[in-house]
């Protein structure tokens, strides 16, 4: 218009985004979760050699390291997808609330899902893996909507703190529900811990296979809703403007990102952390765009989970830890670190 | 390449709770000029411009786009006609100017729809006007008041709306910034026959770079026209309450407000005669 300088060509548009950078950062995280994938068989509490273990990946459970290889498969791929799911889930979950500190673990979610599965066993008597998921996923979404009502009250609507509170504080309840509702059962307070700490020592391709058309939707209707989370982040009143329904945009991202963790915690127990640290890591490595943001959180979610399972059973040899706990290990003085920096500005 | 576009409120009712904002407003907005709309604190001037873009549904009335009521029509054909830039819109933090003016492009893609060459174009072209180029590559945080307000101009023009509304485009800049950023709507307005809407707070730079200023008192329009028939004494006293006296403007001959508080304020007539006031 009144510039003296010449448009450029349109093919020759400014480096709108560093396209090889991202992709470079897509072999690095893909080779990492692959390697990691590739630790999380060959180690255990078992020394295995590689005979062994090319052995056990071929099909064969002969040798009793072979037999201990072939139980680590399907962790390992739990790992994976538990860790993806929240990956994804945390980073859906950061944008549809404009809060760095939405995690399905901070925000009592996954412990929602866990109370609903343990009451359902205990008082209905639940025990079909379908019906489990689908409760698992209610629960999870009646503490979503519940602690986002909680977090939004008074001043200010649903700041980064407050919603961040409410969680903490209704994951703690929650957790005494599922103590108090366990104890006096002699019959389930076994696998009580399973519930309130999840990890993915348990795993089999069956329990996988109940979760996965769900894991499945919920990462179909999260990337899906990537463009509008674009939109969202700019503030609801842009995003109107940009045409995009803010409400519906909302509960659609909502529901992938609920679907994602309610079904995770149905099969590995309430996991917390991953969907908070995951998401800021991609950050640094891909920026704010959604498109690539969301895709790589899964993957960066995958490798967190895969290390930290292969971390356990590491640390504690000859036992193990559950995955669940050094994720919060390594979240905890993360959240801290997010808190302290700035004030904790909306998204 | 810009289609004319009508724009105009019918018999407006707009409310917040039980707070009614504004109360029967009727209002034709001039196609391919630019409109300022003016008014004292809490009168309805953002509520009014919320109505226009479907932000905020009205209590009665309509608002309509070439005839069709903007609450009927399909958001993103809405936002492909009509762009919004609110008082203070959202920077995700770290985002760069170009991924930023980029996200103006959203009404003009499909979920799965890849990034275009139109879409380049668009966003170099928003870039160019805006005299952003040299900014791409940086992240918005970084930049000054006045560079952001023309990143967030260039993601509206992205948009390539053919009406664009303002909420204050002005706000927080300094004297230079603001006439910088008024002079590059004028520009958009000229070129390209943009119409454009903005809610101002400068009563003088309304009447200077608006066609049509409508002045909105207590949620109805107190006048509306050419500056120079709306910006008047008596209108500065029923819309603001404040005594003033209002010249030629030497620079632009439009109407210039000088406003008379307690202090500070000869009397005309020694003024105008050149005698020290008493």
């Amino acid at each position: 218009m009144t510039s003296v300088r010449p448009a450029p060509a349109p093919d020759a548009a400014p480096a709108r985004r560093p396209g090889p950078v991202r992709f470079l950062w897509l072999l690095v995280v893909v080779g990492l979760l692959v390697a990691l994938m590739g630790a999380s068989v060959a180690i255990g509490s078992r020394d295995v050699g590689w005979s062994e273990i090319l052995a056990a990946l071929g099909g064969s459970a002969e040798t009793m390291g072979e037999a201990a290889v072939t139980k680590r498969i399907p962790r390992t791929v739990l790992a994976v997808v538990v860790g993806a799911a929240l990956g994804l889930s945390g980073a859906v979950m950061q944008g549809v609330t404009r809060n760095p500190l939405a995690d399905p673990g901070v925000l009592g979610i996954n412990m929602g899902a866990s109370l609903a599965v343990v009451a359902g066993i205990a008082w209905f008597g639940l025990f079909s893996a379908t019906a489990i998921v689908w409760t698992a996923i209610v629960g999870a979404a009646v503490a979503a909507v519940f602690v986002y009502a909680v977090g939004s009250l008074g001043r200010g609507g649903a700041t980064p703190l407050k919603l961040a509170l409410a969680g903490a504080a209704t994951s703690a309840a929650l957790t005494s529900f599922i103590t108090a509702i366990a104890l006096p059962r002699g019959d389930i307070v076994e696998n009580v811990v399973s519930w309130e700490i999840g990890g993915v020592g348990g795993a089999t391709f069956t329990g996988i296979g109940t979760v996965a058309p769900f894991l499945l939707v919920g990462l179909a209707v999260s990337l899906v809703s990537a463009r509008s989370l674009n939109s969202l982040a700019l503030g609801d009143e842009l995003a109107a403007g940009l045409g995009e329904r803010v409400a519906l945009a909302r509960g659609v991202a909502a529901l992938g990102s609920v679907l994602l963790c309610g079904a995770a915690t149905a099969v590995a127990g309430p996991i917390g952390f991953v969907g908070l640290v995951v998401p800021h890591l991609c950050r640094l490595l891909v920026g704010v765009d959604h498109r690539w943001l969301l895709p790589f959180s899964a993957i960066v979610g995958a490798c967190l989970l895969t290390g930290a399972d292969v971390l356990g059973r590491i640390v504690a040899r000859p036992t193990e830890l559950d995955v669940g706990i050094l994720t919060a290990l390594i979240g905890a003085p993360f959240f801290i670190a997010i808190v302290r920096r700035q004030k904790v500005r909306e998204l | 390449m810009t289609a004319i576009h009508s724009l105009a409120a019918e018999d407006l009712t707009l409310a917040y709770g039980d707070r009614t904002v504004i109360e029967g407003l009727d209002l034709l907005v001039p196609p391919g000029r630019i409109t300022a709309v003016v008014g004292a604190n809490a009168c309805g001037k953002s509520t009014l411009l919320r109505s226009m873009s479907r932000l905020l549904a009205p209590r009665g009335g309509r608002v309509l786009l070439d005839g069709k009521a903007v609450h009927r029509l399909p958001a993103k054909e809405l936002a492909r006609t009509l762009g919004l830039l609110p008082q203070s819109p959202i920077a995700p933090e770290g985002i760069t100017v170009a991924d930023l003016v980029g996200r103006g492009r959203h009404p003009h893609q499909r979920v799965f729809s890849r990034w275009s060459a139109a879409d380049d174009a668009a966003v170099a072209a928003a870039l160019d006007a805006t005299e952003t180029t040299p900014l791409a590559d940086r992240a918005v945080d970084e930049l000054s008041g006045g560079q952001r307000q023309r990143v967030w101009i260039a993601m509206a023009l992205a948009q390539q709306t053919d009406v664009l509304l303002l909420d204050e485009p002005t706000t927080f800049l300094d004297v230079a910034h603001q006439i910088e950023v008024l002079d590059l709507l004028t520009d958009l307005n000229r070129a390209r026959g943009t119409t454009i809407v903005m809610v101002l707070h400068d009563l003088n730079l309304a009447a200077r770079y608006a066609d049509h200023l409508v002045a909105l008192s207590g949620g109805r329009i107190h006048a509306a026209g050419e500056p120079a028939d709306v910006l008047t004494e008596e209108c500065v006293r029923a819309v603001f309450g404040l005594e003033s006296q209002v010249i030629v403007d030497p620079t632009s001959g439009k109407p210039l407000m000088l406003p008379m508080g307690r202090h500070h304020t000869a009397p005309r007539a020694d003024v105008l005669q050149g005698t020290p006031g008493s």
